[in-house]
């Protein structure tokens, strides 16, 4: 049960990369749909256990040649200051990694305990958080290079292409799975194989050490990890940096398994070393910044054009601050766990203690003294703990002051940095739905204008309409009675009885009287009038001269009445109707080239 | 694995015998169409049957289609596309059979004089829409190709508006003995038939976006 207590820091730190990591490996698929969460869970599950126990051995070395974390209470709070750094880190929404929180994490032991740290290790692992990615990059470049020739080249079905990238997305985050428990185990239970001491469990089939159940449990935890919490993260991944399509999350997840194999596995190493090849330094990388370096390849492949790159600014910024602040809480947490509950954490080889020395001592005749030493800090450190503390330099005290000063200009940096982009998303979202609203108010106000211009049009047209047909009313009713006039004349001509050509004559003037005072003409006047009252006050304006005769011929031709019809409705000549046309055209000062009606139609 | 090869190969059965339906029904409009204006009573009464039972089948298989789409959450990041381009096909039969009943319920009279502009008319309107089956086809093999196979449907949709124009312009000015209500009813029928390579052409801009899109 304490084991179990001491190891739930290392669990909790697995269960975490599982919730986070396994979107690298499955998250395209999922947020795109192209494979059922479920599944992906399943498999990522099954192959990451895989991976953690067959593979786990190699990074877990070098990382135990940084600092071998020699007492149980040590490795506890080392995976929880690693553990609860991601968490936090998390949580306020900043990048982080695993690998480096860890690494981070086992440097502040070194720091507190005073163990040295093994600089040309550390270059090692540093260098590999440069190279992961760049590795990653020209991976990603070369396999997408190579689908996309694929692609052209092959004729296969939409459908087909579809089903045959959901297997490899499959497949590639099966090998990615792998992969991740292959390299990232060591990270979560790494720092336990020292401290703690499993016997062999025989399995029939083969035989399970010490650490590979560590790792089986580490393996175990990452999956719970994987299947509780990575949903949202796998259906919110792929649009940070570079919106992904299949084959590029394809090329993604297989540069990203690719790296963390090739820096997992002890054989390959080997067969470089056989052919006279430097071997590959084993460590644990990060699995987002391989990610990362990946899609940055396929950007670059594209062009460039679409990479984010102040995403990458502040991952960038993230990835410094992650080992540091594991640094740091790992060291106050050890001074905690030390000084409060009285936990051995750990000692400095160089400056053993009194039990130590008597202990050697009487060990003395052994070959083996250093090993003996060994066992009695990992199996007996809670007896000898107290006498165990190390001693704490003013030195230390000024380098975690000013570690920390940095941490909070790093987290000043990056809260800054992402207030400022809250904001201006904020911002930006204001203004879109302030354009939005006034766009709609536009085309509202636009609706309503067209459609009470085309009502203003409807009304014009009706009255024009309603216009012309009396005008045309008049017109025909006028040359009715003319040839009415004409018939009776000539009746009156040829008309022997006096009285009745006396009746004639008198309907002759009637008629003649009728023509020349008709009501509906007036009545039709007065209209034409009252419909152009406008156009007539704005005629006046810029042609004061008009004659009120002027402006009523304007008004007939405004509604596109021949001289004739002019001519009838008026009860003039058609001959006047055209000399009075000539003269409105010569007070108007109309180009001869235009024509007349139009010029006032178009006034 | 092996059950969504086998959902994908029945679903690209299906899609193939969507189109061929689409495309059969165009045919049968066409046929449909000529047998009407050559007083084809026998051979009409068929066309209008035989459009019925395509245009049936069309809506079956892709409600299908639609199904497996959705249900194997199959191409899911294309499928609204894909769909979309399914249903502008499936409007070009529904258009197609409700057009050939129009005729059968409206009998429309066609002056001899007009029958073979109208005949050119179907003739044009329909190889616009047939012109863009194999783009449809090649679309789900080879999706930069499809552009290529698309000019000839612009080409027909333009020849069909000229066609139509010329059609419209000739019944309002050679057949002054038409009655003005028999000039309107049979430009309508004028429209009817130019609707298909209006339809045609849309689902070619459609299919020439997706191409793109697939592209990229």
């Amino acid at each position: 049960m304490i084991l179990l207590f001491y190891l739930s820091s290392g669990l909790f730190l697995g269960w975490s990369l599982g919730a986070n990591d396994a979107a690298n490996v499955f998250g395209t698929a999922v947020g795109s749909r192209m494979i059922r969460f479920k599944t992906a869970a399943i498999v990522a599950a099954i192959f990451v256990v895989i991976g953690s126990v067959v593979q786990g051995a190699g990074a877990n070395l070098t990382l135990g040649k940084l600092g071998s974390v020699s007492t149980v209470a040590a490795a506890f709070t080392v995976a929880l200051s690693a553990a609860l750094t991601v968490y936090w880190m998390t949580r306020l929404g900043l990048p982080v990694s695993t690998s480096q929180a860890i690494v981070g994490a086992i440097l502040g032991w070194n720091l507190y305990t005073g163990n040295p740290t093994d600089i040309h290790i550390l270059i090692k692992i540093v260098s590999t958080w440069v190279s992961g990615p760049v590795l990653g990059g020209l991976f990603a470049i070369t396999l997408f290079f190579l689908i996309r020739k694929l692609n052209r080249k092959t004729k296969i079905h939409l459908l087909y292409r579809d089903a045959i990238i959901r297997m490899s997305l499959l497949l590639v985050g099966a090998f990615g799975a792998y992969s991740l428990g292959a390299n990232n185990i060591a990270n979560v239970m790494g720092v336990f194989t020292t401290a703690l001491k499993l016997p062999p469990i025989d399995m029939g089939f083969f035989v399970l050490n010490g650490t590979q159940q560590l790792f089986f449990l580490g393996g175990i935890a990452i999956a719970v990890g994987i299947i509780t919490y990575s949903k949202h993260v796998m259906e919110t991944v792929g649009e940070t940096i570079l919106p992904l399509t299949p084959e590029a999350a394809i090329v993604v997840v297989l540069s990203q398994a690719m790296v963390l194999f090739i820096f997992s596995s002890q054989a390959l190493s080997n067969a470089l070393q056989s052919v006279g090849l430097p071997p590959i330094p084993l460590v644990p990388v990060s699995s987002s910044q391989i990610v990362i370096g990946s899609i940055i390849g396929i950007g670059l492949y594209k062009g460039g054009k679409e990479i984010k790159y102040n995403v990458l600014g502040s991952i960038s910024l993230g990835w410094l601050a992650t080992p540091i602040v594991a640094g740091v809480v790992t060291f106050f947490l050890l001074f905690f766990v030390n000084n409060v509950f009285q936990q051995d954490v750990g000692k400095q080889p160089v400056n053993k203690t009194t039990a130590e020395v008597t202990i050697d001592s009487v060990h003395n005749a052994s070959p083996t003294v250093k090993d003996t030493t060994y066992s009695l800090q990992t199996g007996t450190s809670q007896q000898t703990g107290i006498n165990n503390r190390p001693h704490h330099t003013l030195y230390g005290w000024w380098i975690s002051g000013l570690l920390l000063l940095i941490i909070a200009i790093l987290f000043y940096l990056l809260k800054r940095k992402k207030d400022k982009i809250e904001v201006m998303e904020k911002r930006n979202a204001q203004l879109e739905k302030k354009y939005q609203l006034e766009m709609e108010n536009l085309q509202k106000s636009f609706t309503e204008k067209l459609n009470h211009q085309e009502d203003l049009n409807k009304e014009l047209k009706f009255r024009q309409n309603e216009m012309v047909t009396m005008a045309m009313s008049i017109i025909r009713k006028n040359e009715f009675l003319s040839k009415l006039k004409e018939e009776i004349v000539k009746i009156k001509m040829v008309a022997q009885d006096n009285g009745l050509r006396h009746k004639l004559n008198n309907l002759s003037l009637m008629i003649s009287r009728d023509l020349s005072l008709d009501r509906d003409r007036e009545r039709f006047q007065m209209h034409i009038s009252e419909q152009n009252s406008n156009f007539i006050l704005r005629l006046t304006e810029s042609y004061p001269s008009l004659t009120d005769n002027e402006k009523r011929l304007v008004s007939l031709l405004r509604l596109n009445l021949s001289s004739k019809e002019i001519a009838s409705i008026l009860n003039i000549s058609p001959k006047s109707v055209e000399m009075n046309r000539y003269r409105l055209r010569k007070k108007l000062k109309v180009d001869p080239k235009v024509s007349l009606t139009d010029f006032i139609r178009n006034f | 694995m092996s059950l969504l090869f086998k959902n994908v190969k029945e679903l690209i059965y299906e899609i193939d015998g969507f189109i061929d339906t689409v495309e059969e029904g165009i045919l049968v409009f066409r046929e449909g169409v000529t047998n009407y204006l050559n007083d084809e009573k026998k051979s009409f009464a068929e066309k209008i049957e035989r459009i019925h039972h395509l245009e049936t089948s069309a809506d079956k298989l892709q409600r299908s289609i639609d199904d497996k789409f959705y249900r194997h959450s199959i191409l899911p990041q294309n499928v609204s596309d894909i769909e979309g381009m399914l249903d502008q096909l499936d409007e070009i039969i529904d258009i197609s059979k409700d057009n050939l009943y129009q005729f059968d319920d409206e009998l429309p009279y066609f002056p001899k004089e007009l029958i073979p502009d109208y005949i050119h008319l179907v003739e044009t309107s329909t190889e616009a829409a047939l012109s863009v089956m194999p783009a449809t086809r090649v679309f789900f093999r080879e999706p930069t190709k499809v552009r290529d196979m698309l000019n000839k449907v612009y080409f027909y949709e333009k020849e069909t508006d000229r066609v139509a124009r010329n059609v419209k312009r000739a019944l309002f000015h050679d057949f002054p003995d038409l009655k003005l209500s028999q000039k309107i009813h049979l430009r309508y029928f004028a429209l009817h038939i130019e609707i298909i390579s209006d339809k045609a052409e849309v689902l070619a801009d459609t299919l020439s976006i997706m191409a793109h899109k697939m592209s990229i």
